[in-house]
Formats: structure tokens, C-alpha cells, sequence
């Protein structure tokens, strides 16, 4: 038997699409061989659509499920707008799970701010659906969400019902709204000292754009969380997630495999640097 | 001493021998050639086909043959090419996608992998190899394709007897003299007696073939020659690396201004990074027939250099030549060591000699030293 091609994808079928945004659509595929159902909360897929190309894409659905792998994708050039173009029952070619998740088990006991940017909720979700299943393991719970306006906001109805619950905070801002917004306006870096959280026992995950990330967590350090209790979701040029193309490197760091989640402490002194 | 060491001496017809008995063993010969003056790897069938009488002069952004007057086989130190385009083809086909209404099916397009036989790998090049092994197979995902190449490759090593105008092995510690990981090793004998080889077995495959050639024992003026060859070699090193802590030299100097001046010269032509024998980096490109029915991906070799190797929705992360050649320099020499628990540079010169303006790693490496803020050689 052959070695097997880890570069080779596996056709699977969207089950279901939903329209999040614009132009911001889930999808959700079949998961393929049992096996692969499984993934860890912030883990992603490399996508492939065929003759367009392949991206990588994470996974934004509930972790427990076991028939369906969710991805919320962004039309934002070729590979990603074919994607959200598929139509049910349409094939696509999916491989992974890869790179690192969000540490859910190491921060069993503290408790929890989740601050995700724009698309970087749906990374995000997954770790909602867990901790929310598994609530009684964690302390305090807080979501902080920023968007540019609200026409940005992901999960609208979702965000509802979390709101609604006792057991978790959510906090949704926006960058800029019109006079009907009737929510906080304000970038997410700023918001960061209101969340009046306990600093020695708190783990932070941040999801979105590189420079909210880089600016929260100077916030979240400023507010005395340590360096250690602060993970980010990195995003770099992927060709193969397997650490042989040596697109996503970020410093030493692969971001295929050594992340996309890193602790802080790996990246400082690198988020400063321009065109790292 | 493990039991398939051996050694013993052979004249170039023992050569013709040893390039036969590979070529039985169904193994594509390959070994230094002349192409379109310069040396290059091809395969071959005859020593004919080798460099006898060549040599080559390097120097900064310069390459150039010249004769030799005493019919040296291997007097040349490396050319552009190295075995990395063997065991890591430049363009490969990866898979075919074929599509039949809603369905999709992949097919694996990997050719079967040759069987090499490599004749005259010197000590860079044999720690390139090794280096490359550890990114290609040395974590959760091994590239099935290079392993299947890797392991079936034979390689005929060779101790250098002419250092390159731009070969700095000796102060990367990779050479010039073959240690471990061939399954034979030449060194050519010009002096002391009549042109011969030592040869050395360093695996049974190795052992096997060597008892098949015309051979005599060696004797201790073999060994002292041998040995004289390596020393001489080491002596001429045309550059050296800084004797000092590389990785946290660059690491704590990512702003100096020196890579703001080596940045108004280099072109960004990515030349150095396909010449290295180290360098890993590849993309993919789809292809698809008209009809619709077929896609295919290929993998073919990528540069750090290029605009689109970072990008990002949005524009590219390195958009200017200073953040790309900082990127090459720094991979190479120090974020190499975290990743993969060596250094990227084995000293081979090639990246000096095929810049077409010259750029020096050694000199940009010894500027930043010499003017690090943080004082000669003791940075951090
Ligand atoms: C770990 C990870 C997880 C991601 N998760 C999601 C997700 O859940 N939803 C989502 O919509 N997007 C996600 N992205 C971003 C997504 O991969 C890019 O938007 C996508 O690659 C753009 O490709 P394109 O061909 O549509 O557009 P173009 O902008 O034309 O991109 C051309 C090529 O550049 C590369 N590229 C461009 N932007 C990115 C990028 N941001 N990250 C990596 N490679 C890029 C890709 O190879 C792409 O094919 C993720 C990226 C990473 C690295
Ligand atoms: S960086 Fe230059 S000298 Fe070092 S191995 Fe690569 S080509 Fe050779
Ligand atoms: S250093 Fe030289 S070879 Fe490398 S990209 Fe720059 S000009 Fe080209
Ligand atoms: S995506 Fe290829 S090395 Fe990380």
C-alpha cells in the first residue's frame, strides 16, 4: 500500500447552507470516515473547491456533534466566495483536522473571556458550545464581541439567546452604528478594562483581526492577566498545513502546526514587528 | 567500529565498476556534469560523462569553468544544483480531481518514485540532506514522496579536495570532510602515487557494492593522503561565519539598519533560495481541462522572496524586500535552530555565488555583528 498523501483531500457534501451576512454563509458537510469527525474547538480544515482552489477554514460548529463538520466562511476572493457559492448537495474536498485548538481543559477551573473580532466569532462558537455544555467547570464566563456595525454581526439570534442566560456575559460593541443602534459603541481594546474581571484567575482566548488581537492583549495585560493566561488565533498564508510549505511561518512559528492557537508568551516580540 | 566499515583503493576503472554495479542494481546514476558551463547533477552511465579536468571559480555573483591540468574527476567544488532536486522535484504532480455531476473523486498523481543513486555527495550536502529529512519526515506528517526517494537512494559520498571561492562549511561545522549517512565515500588521490580513490563502505549496502569493485588494500600512505586532502581543504575555505551566537545575534537585531542597506541591493530574485540545499519551500497550482471534469494540483518549489508567498486577504505581509530578505536570513540562521534543532545553513556557498549582485550571507551576518548595538558578539 502507498504511504498516504496527507495533501490529498476527501470529497464530502454540503448537508446545509445558511446565510450569516452579506456575504458571510455556513456550511455544513459531511464529516467523512468516523474517525474524523472529532475535532478540538479552534482546530481548522483545509477546503477545496474544485478547479478554484483550497483555503484554510475553521471549524465553527459544536464540537459534540458528530454528523456534520459546520465552517463559516467569508467571500472575500476566489476560493472563498466559491465556497459560499456551493449548493447543497454539492461536493467539496476537505482535509484535517490541523494546528492547535483553545487549551479547554487547562483552564477548566478559572474562569473565561472569550473576545473575538468580526469573522472571529465563528472560531470562537465552538468553545461556546463547550463550556455552555460543561458550564459547572468553569468560573465566570464573558464574550466580548466587536464588529465594525451591526450589519457585521455574526450569529445574531444565537447572541440572543446567549445573552439571555444567567451563567454568561456577553458584551457586544461595535465600531461605528447609526442613532438606531441601541447597543455600546466602542472598538474591543477599549472595552477591555470594563469587564471588571478577577486578572489572577483569568484565560483569555482572542479571535479576529491581528491588530485587535495585538491591542487587547496589551489591554488584557495592562488589566494584570499574565502573559501565559492569553491565547491568540494566528492567520498566516497556508499551502499545505502540514508544516512542509513554509508559508504560515511567523518568526519561528508555524502557524499550520505549532498554532493556530499560541499562548502570548510565543508571540511577543513578534506582534510589534512589522511585515514579520 | 560497526562491521561494514571498510576500506580500500580503487583506480577510475574501479569507478566505471562502481557506476556499473549501481546501474545493475537498477539504480539511476546520478553525478556531476557539464551543462551549459556550469557543473550540474544529471544522471549518467559512464565516467566520461564526469568533469574530468574542470574545475570552477566562485566568488560573489561569479561562476566560471577552467581547466585543470591533472585530470581530476571531482576538482570542482559545488555547481547551482543540488540533490534536493532529486529527492524534492522542482514541479510535482500531486493529485487529479475528477467531477461527475454533484461528485467528486481524487486521484493519486505521484509518479513512482525513482531509485537514485547519487555519485559524488560532498559533507554540505550530505548535512543538507539530513537537514531536509527532519523537515520532510520529522514530525506528525511525513511527505510520503520524499521518503519513498530518500530511502531508496544510495549515495556515493565524496570528500572535497577543492574548497569554492565561497564554501564556508568548515565554520558551519558541515564539512569539508563526510562523517556519517552514505553508504560509500571517495576521496580522490592525486599525490603520492598514482590518481586513485579511497573508497570507505558506511552501511552493508555500501559494504556489499565495494566488494564487487577491483580493489587493493589500503595502506597507511593512503589514509595519510586521504587525510591530507581534507586538511588542505579546510585550510582554503574561501569564506567563513562568524564565530559567534548567529541566532541571537539576528533575533535581538531585527531592526538594524543593515537590512535596510542590504535591501537597496538585493533584487529579490529568489535565486538564493533555489540554489540552497535546504530551502523547503513549495506552493500549489490548479489546473483544470476545458470540459470541466478535471482539475489537477501540482506542487511546485516557492520563494520567500515572491510577493504572493505571504499573502494574506488584503495584501502581502512582507511587502517590502527588507522584510523578505530579513525573513530568508533569519529562517536560515535562527528561527532554523527552534524549528528543527539545527541551523538552515550548511555553508555550501551557493547562495553567494548565484546572487547575481553578490550578496554575501557571511558579510551581512559579520555587518550586523560588528555594529550590533548591543556590543561585538555578545549580544543578548
Ligand atoms: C487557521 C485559519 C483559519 C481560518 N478560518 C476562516 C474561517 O473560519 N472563515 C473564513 O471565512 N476565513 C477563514 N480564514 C481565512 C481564509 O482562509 C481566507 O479568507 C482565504 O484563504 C481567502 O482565500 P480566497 O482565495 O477566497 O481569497 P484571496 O484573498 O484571493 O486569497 C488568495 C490566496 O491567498 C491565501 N490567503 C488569503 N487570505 C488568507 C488568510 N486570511 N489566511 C490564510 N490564507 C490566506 C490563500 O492561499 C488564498 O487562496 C482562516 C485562515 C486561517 C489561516
Ligand atoms: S544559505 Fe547559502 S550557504 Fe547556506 S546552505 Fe543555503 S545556499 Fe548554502
Ligand atoms: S539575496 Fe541575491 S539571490 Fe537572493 S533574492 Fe536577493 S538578489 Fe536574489
Ligand atoms: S501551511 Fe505549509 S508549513 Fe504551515
Amino acid at each position: 500500500m502507498p504511504p498516504p498523501d496527507f495533501m490529498m483531500p476527501m470529497p464530502v457534501k454540503v448537508m446545509q447552507r445558511r446565510q450569516e451576512l452579506a456575504t458571510t454563509w455556513t456550511l455544513d458537510v459531511e464529516t467523512g470516515p468516523d474517525e474524523l469527525a472529532a475535532f478540538t474547538p479552534g482546530q481548522f480544515n483545509m477546503l477545496y473547491v474544485f478547479g478554484v482552489g483550497e483555503i484554510p477554514v475553521s471549524f465553527s460548529g459544536d464540537p459534540a456533534g458528530r454528523d456534520r463538520h459546520c465552517f463559516t466562511v467569508r467571500a472575500v476572493g476566489p476560493v472563498s466566495r466559491a465556497l459560499t457559492e456551493l449548493p447543497i448537495a454539492a461536493s467539496l474536498g476537505k482535509r484535517g483536522p490541523y494546528g492547535t485548538g483553545w487549551p479547554l481543559a487547562a483552564a477548566e477551573g478559572a474562569d473565561l473571556a472569550l473576545i473575538a473580532g468580526g469573522l472571529g466569532l465563528a472560531p470562537l462558537r465552538p468553545v461556546l458550545y463547550h463550556v455552555l455544555r460543561y458550564r459547572q467547570r468553569y468560573g465566570r464566563i464573558t464574550l466580548l464581541y466587536g464588529t465594525r456595525s451591526p450589519s457585521d454581526i455574526l450569529f445574531r439570534d444565537e447572541l440572543d439567546g446567549w445573552r439571555r442566560r444567567q451563567d454568561l456575559e456577553v458584551r457586544v460593541t461595535v465600531d461605528h452604528a447609526g442613532s438606531e443602534w441601541p447597543g455600546q459603541v466602542g472598538v474591543v481594546p477599549a472595552l477591555v478594562p470594563t469587564l471588571g474581571f478577577d486578572a489572577s484567575n483569568t484565560v483569555a482566548f482572542l479571535c479576529g483581526p491581528e491588530v485587535m488581537m495585538r491591542l487587547t492583549a496589551s489591554a488584557l495585560l495592562d488589566a494584570g492577566l499574565a502573559p501565559a493566561g492569553i491565547y491568540l488565533s494566528m492567520e498566516r498564508n497556508m499551502k499545505c498545513a502540514l508544516g512542509h510549505c513554509g508559508h504560515c511561518q511567523f518568526g519561528g512559528v508555524f502557524v499550520c502546526k505549532d498554532g493556530p492557537v499560541l499562548p502570548y508568551p510565543r508571540l511577543r516580540g513578534l506582534l510589534s514587528l512589522q511585515e514579520l | 567500529m560497526d562491521d561494514y566499515n571498510d576500506t580500500a583503493v580503487i583506480t577510475s576503472e574501479g569507478l566505471q565498476c562502481l557506476i556499473e554495479a549501481l546501474l545493475n542494481r537498477s539504480y539511476q546514476v546520478v553525478g556531476p556534469q557539464i551543462r551549459d558551463q556550469a557543473i550540474v547533477y544529471d544522471t549518467l552511465t559512464d565516467i566520461d560523462q564526469l568533469p574530468q579536468g574542470w574545475s570552477d571559480e566562485q566568488d560573489g555573483g561569479h561562476y566560471r569553468l577552467r581547466p585543470r591540468a591533472d585530470g581530476a574527476y571531482f576538482g570542482y567544488a559545488v555547481g547551482p544544483h543540488s540533490w534536493k532536486r532529486f529527492l524534492y522535484p522542482p514541479h510535482q504532480s500531486l493529485w487529479q480531481a475528477n467531477k461527475d455531476g454533484d461528485r467528486l473523486y481524487f486521484k493519486d498523481e505521484r509518479p513512482d518514485p525513482p531509485r537514485f543513486a547519487f555519485l559524488g555527495v560532498r559533507a554540505c550536502e550530505l548535512n543538507a540532506i539530513a537537514i531536509q529529512d527532519r523537515v520532510f519526515m520529522g514530525d506528525a506528517y511525513s511527505d510520503p514522496d520524499y521518503q519513498a526517494r530518500r530511502e531508496g537512494t544510495f549515495i556515493v559520498a565524496l570528500n572535497c579536495s577543492e574548497a569554492g571561492g565561497t564554501c564556508f562549511c568548515a565554520s558551519m561545522a558541515c564539512g569539508p570532510e563526510v562523517k556519517t549517512g552514505f553508504d560509500l565515500a571517495l576521496t580522490e588521490l592525486l599525490n603520492e602515487g598514482p590518481h586513485r580513490f579511497l573508497v570507505e563502505s558506511g552501511s552493508p549496502a555500501g559494504l556489499e557494492v565495494m566488494a564487487e569493485l577491483p580493489r587493493r588494500n589500503t595502506t597507511r600512505a593512503d589514509l595519510q593522503a586521504a587525510w591530507a586532502v581534507v586538511e588542505n581543504t579546510r585550510r582554503s575555505m574561501g569564506r567563513t561565519m562568524p564565530d559567534t551566537d548567529i541566532p541571537a545575534l539576528l533575533l535581538d537585531n531585527l531592526t538594524h539598519p543593515r537590512w535596510d542597506d542590504v535591501a537597496q541591493r538585493c533584487l529579490s530574485c529568489a535565486n538564493c533560495t533555489m540554489v540552497c540545499p535546504t530551502c523547503f519551500c513549495s506552493t500549489v497550482e490548479d489546473s483544470s481541462d476545458l470540459a470541466g471534469t478535471t482539475a489537477e494540483r501540482h506542487r511546485r518549489w516557492d520563494s520567500c522572496f515572491t510577493a504572493d508567498f505571504s499573502y494574506l486577504h488584503g495584501g502581502s505581509v512582507r511587502q517590502s524586500t527588507r522584510s523578505r530578505y530579513r525573513q530568508w536570513m533569519t529562517h536560515k540562521l535562527a528561527t532554523w535552530v527552534e524549528q528543527f534543532g539545527s541551523s538552515g545553513c550548511v555553508g555550501c556557498g551557493r547562495c553567494i555565488t548565484w546572487c547575481p549582485v553578490g550578496i554575501d550571507l557571511t558579510e551581512e551576518v559579520r555587518a550586523i555583528h560588528d555594529t550590533s548595538p548591543k556590543g561585538k558578539g555578545e549580544a543578548r
